[in-house]
C-alpha cells in the first residue's frame, strides 16, 4: 500500500546577504524595488554561490540552501544531518514559517509544530505554571488544550514542588525540563525537531528520546529531526537526508545515511589555523610520537601518541584550555581538563601543550579531537572538528568481533590462575 | 489519490497583500491574552508603588502642565478647570502615545521569539494594543475620580450626549497608534534609523496634538494649519468636547480623522505582512 506524502518539499532555496547591513543596502533595495516596477526577476537571485564558510568568496550573496527536493511520509521520522553550516537550521526555519524561502514552496497536510528551542518566550518572572501556559500557547496549544493536560505536563517535568514559583529561581536544568515538558505534550501532525535534546543531564535525554519515540511509533506522529548526535539520529529515524553546502547530497534509510556522511566528512589529521585576529587562539594542532615526530593514522592500540596544541594566547586573564575525544557518532569519549596547577599563568604569547592519548582504552574506530579556548561568558576559539584519527583495534577486538559493548576498553589484565 | 486530496497550506516566498489571516489569528486568541497577562503581571514586579504608576505618571505631568501652561503662561482653558483639562488631554494622549512607541519595536524586540516559534506575529502588537487599553481603564478612573471631585466643588462640567462615541475614539486611537507602531516596526527591521526618529518625534508631535493647548489658542494665533492635519489633535480634542463640553469640533476634523485611521491602519497591516515573512533575516 502506498503511504500517503504529509510534506512535500519543492525546490526550495535560501539566499542570504553576507556583510553587514548599511546604507549600501538601499541601492541594492532600489535595484530590486525598480525591477519589480518593470515586472522583471529579482536581479539579485541570478547571483549567488555555494555556501562553503571556510573559501573566500566572490559574491556577496550564498545560497544557504538550493534546490532542497525530499519527500515525506505520514509516521514517518526523517532525520537531517549535515556538518555545520551544511544548511539544517536555515531549512528548518524555513518549515516551522521563521522565515520565507527565497524560491520553492513546500506543501503540507499536517499542522506543523517546531521545537527549534525549548523554553521560547519564557519570563523569568513569571510562574512554571504560568510559564506553561504562555509557552504552549506560543508553540500553538489552545488554553483549553493545555488545561486538560496541565497535571501531566508538571509531572514528566519533575518539578512540582517548585510550580508556584517565579521560573528566575530555577536551576538551569529545571528549566530545560519543565520547557520540554511543554513540548512533549504538543500535537501537531508534524514536529519539526532541532538539537534541542543536547541540552539537560542523561537521565533527562533519555526521558526525551523515549518520548520522541513514544510520540512517533505509538502517536504515528511525523517528526523531522535534526542533529549532530549520530546515535540519537540512528535510534529514532527511520529515514535521512544529508545535507552538504546547502544541497541535498543523500536521501535514503538512515543507516545508509550514516554511513555516507561519515564516510564524505573526515576531517584532517593536522590542522594549522588561518590568519585571525582572535585574541586567543589554537596555531596548530597536531598528533606526533614519543620522539616528536609527526605520525599518520591509523594509529595501534596502546601505540604511544601524544596530541599537541600550539596555543598563541594575548589575554590570559582567566583564559581556560578544555580538550575532547568524540567518537564518529558524535560522542564525547573522554575530556582532557585542565587541572588546578596547570594554567596559563605565565607571560608568554606562544604555549604549547602535549598530552598522551589513552590510546590503550580505545577501541577500533574513527575519533575526532574537539578543543576549546574561552574564559567564562566568553568564547575565544572553538570548533567541533578539528583534526580526527582512526584507531586500528587488535586482536582481542577482532576475536569478539563488533560485539564489544561500552565507550572505551579495558586495559588491564586478567589474572587467570589454577585453584 | 495522493494527488486529489488537498494539501492543508503551502509555504512559498511571496505573500499576498492582504493575507492577514483573521482565522489563525483567532485560533492564536488565547496567545494574545496570555501576552497581555504576561505585560501586566510582569510590568512592575520589583518596584515598590507597583501599579500606582499607572496614576503617577499621568498626575505629575498634568500638575506640570498646569503650571507651566495655564499658571505662568496664562493660557486660557474657557471654563473648565485647567487640571481637569490638561489630565483629560494627558490621559487621551497617553493610550496613543503608549500603543505607538510599545508596537513599534515589535521586531526588534521580539527577535528571540520571533526567530525560533511561527505565530501570527500581529498577535504581539495586537497584545501590547490590548494590555494598554488596561492601563488606559485605570488612567480613565482616577480622571473620573477628578471629574467628580472638581462637579462636586462647583465648577461647570458640561458632558454631552456625544460622550457615547468616546468608544470609536479609543479604537480611532488604537488603530492610529498601533498602524503606525506596524509601519515603523516593519522598516526598523532594516533601517535602524527609525528608533531614534520615534523617541523624540512622538514627543515633538505632542506639543501639535492639543495635549495641553486649546485649538481656540491655535486659531486665535492663525496657526490652525500646524494641527488641522494631525489626526491625534482632532481625536483629542473631540474627546475632550465629549467629556468636558469643550473644545471645537468639525465636520472636517471627524471625518478626516476617520479615514486616516483606518487608512494607516490597514497599510501597516500590509506592510507588517510584508515584513514578517523574512525579518528574521534582515535584523
Amino acid at each position: 500500500m502506498k503511504k500517503e506524502i504529509i510534506l512535500k518539499v519543492e525546490n526550495i532555496s535560501k539566499q542570504y546577504r553576507l556583510g553587514t547591513l548599511g546604507t549600501g543596502t538601499i541601492s541594492h533595495d532600489l535595484n530590486r524595488w525598480w525591477a519589480q516596477i518593470r515586472g522583471k526577476e529579482d536581479p539579485y537571485l541570478k547571483v549567488g554561490e555555494t555556501n562553503d564558510r571556510s573559501k573566500k568568496g566572490e559574491s556577496e550573496y550564498v545560497w544557504a540552501l538550493k534546490d532542497i527536493n525530499f519527500e515525506v511520509e505520514r509516521g514517518e521520522v526523517l532525520g537531517i544531518i549535515g556538518k555545520n553550516g551544511a544548511g539544517k537550521s536555515t531549512l528548518l526555519k524555513i518549515l516551522s514559517k521563521v522565515t520565507g524561502p527565497s524560491t520553492g514552496s513546500i506543501k503540507s497536510r499536517g499542522r506543523i509544530a517546531s521545537l527549534l528551542e525549548v523554553g521560547t518566550g519564557f519570563h523569568p518572572e513569571m510562574t512554571g505554571r504560568e510559564n506553561i501556559f504562555l509557552n504552549g500557547a506560543i508553540l500553538g496549544m489552545t488554553k483549553k488544550e493545555i488545561n486538560a493536560k496541565i497535571d501531566e505536563i508538571i509531572e514528566f517535568s519533575g518539578c512540582e514542588r517548585y510550580i508556584d514559583t517565579p521560573t528566575k529561581r530555577y536551576s538551569s536544568g529545571m528549566t530545560v525540563r519543565l520547557a520540554f515538558a511543554v513540548a512533549a505534550f504538543l500535537e501537531p501532525d508534524i514536529l519539526v525537531v532541532d538539537e534541542v535534546l543536547a541540552v539537560g543531564d542523561a537521565e533527562f535525554q533519555k526521558k526525551a528520546i523515549g518520548k520522541m519515540q513514544d510520540i512517533s511509533n505509538t502517536d504515528g506522529r511525523t517528526v523531522l529531526f535534526v542533529s549532530h548526535n549520530m546515535s540519537a539520529v540512528k535510534s529514532l529515524c527511520t529515514r535521512g537526508v544529508v545535507l552538504n553546502s546547502g544541497k541535498v547530497v543523500f536521501t535514503g534509510n538512515v543507516g545508509k545515511a550514516i554511513e555516507y556522511y561519515l564516510k564524505n566528512n573526515k576531517v584532517p589529521q593536522f590542522y594549522v589555523a588561518e590568519r585571525s585576529s582572535k585574541t586567543n587562539k589554537f596555531n596548530k594542532i597536531y598528533l606526533t610520537d614519543e620522539m616528536s615526530n609527526n605520525i599518520d593514522t591509523p594509529i595501534q592500540r596502546k601505540q604511544k601518541v601524544f596530541l599537541n596544541f600550539e596555543v598563541n594566547a594575548n589575554d590570559i586573564s582567566g583564559l581556560r584550555f578544555g580538550t575532547t575525544l568524540f567518537s564518529n557518532m558524535n560522542e564525547p569519549i573522554i575530556s582532557f581538563p585542565f587541572s588546578e596547577k596547570e594554567n596559563f599563568n605565565e607571560l608568554i604569547l606562544n604555549y604549547h601543550l602535549k598530552i598522551q592519548l589513552p590510546t590503550s582504552i580505545l577501541k577500533g574506530g574513527d575519533y575526532f579531537v574537539e578543543a576549546a579556548l574561552w574564559k567564562v561568558g566568553q568564547i575565544y576559539d572553538q570548533s567541533d572538528e578539528y583534526i580526527s584519527f582512526n584507531v586500528i583495534g587488535d586482536s582481542t577486538q577482532e576475536l569478539s568481533g563488533e560485539g564489544i559493548k561500552g565507550v572505551v576498553i579495558n586495559n588491564e589484565e586478567w589474572i587467570v590462575k589454577d585453584i | 489519490m495522493d494527488k486529489n486530496k488537498e494539501w492543508l497550506f503551502e509555504i512559498t516566498p511571496k505573500n499576498n497583500l492582504f493575507d492577514l489571516n483573521i482565522k489563525e489569528v483567532w485560533r492564536y486568541r488565547d496567545l494574545l491574552f496570555l501576552f497581555v497577562k504576561r505585560d501586566v503581571v510582569t510590568l512592575y514586579k520589583q518596584t515598590i508603588l507597583g501599579p500606582l504608576w499607572y496614576l503617577i505618571q499621568p498626575l505629575f505631568t498634568s500638575i506640570v502642565f498646569t503650571l507651566v501652561f495655564n499658571k505662568i503662561a496664562n493660557i486660557s482653558t474657557g471654563g473648565i478647570p485647567p487640571f481637569l483639562f490638561n489630565l483629560a488631554g494627558v490621559t487621551s494622549w497617553n493610550y496613543f502615545r503608549d500603543c505607538l512607541t510599545g508596537t513599534s519595536d515589535t521586531f526588534k524586540q521580539n527577535q528571540s521569539i520571533f526567530g525560533k516559534v511561527y505565530f501570527p506575529r500581529i498577535i504581539m502588537p495586537m497584545s501590547v494594543v490590548v494590555s494598554n487599553l488596561l492601563k488606559f481603564g485605570i488612567q480613565f478612573g482616577i480622571f473620573i475620580c477628578f471629574y467628580i471631585y472638581f462637579v462636586i466643588s462647583g465648577s461647570i462640567i458640561k458632558p454631552n450626549i456625544y460622550l457615547i462615541t468616546y468608544p470609536i475614539v479609543l479604537v480611532c486611537m488604537a488603530m492610529l497608534g498601533l498602524g503606525l507602531g506596524m509601519i515603523i516596526s516593519s522598516m526598523v527591521t532594516k533601517y535602524r534609523d527609525l528608533s531614534f526618529l520615534v523617541s523624540f518625534g512622538v514627543q515633538l508631535l505632542m506639543y501639535v496634538s492639543l495635549v495641553s493647548l486649546p485649538y481656540s489658542l491655535f486659531e486665535k494665533n492663525n496657526l490652525t494649519w500646524a494641527v488641522d492635519y494631525n489626526p491625534v489633535a482632532h481625536i483629542i480634542e473631540y474627546s475632550r468636547f465629549v467629556m468636558l463640553g469643550e473644545g471645537t469640533v468639525s465636520q472636517f476634523g471627524i471625518i478626516y480623522t476617520l479615514l486616516f485611521s483606518v487608512f494607516v491602519f490597514l497599510f501597516g497591516i500590509l506592510v507588517f505582512n510584508k515584513t514578517e515573512k523574512s525579518f528574521i533575516d534582515t535584523i
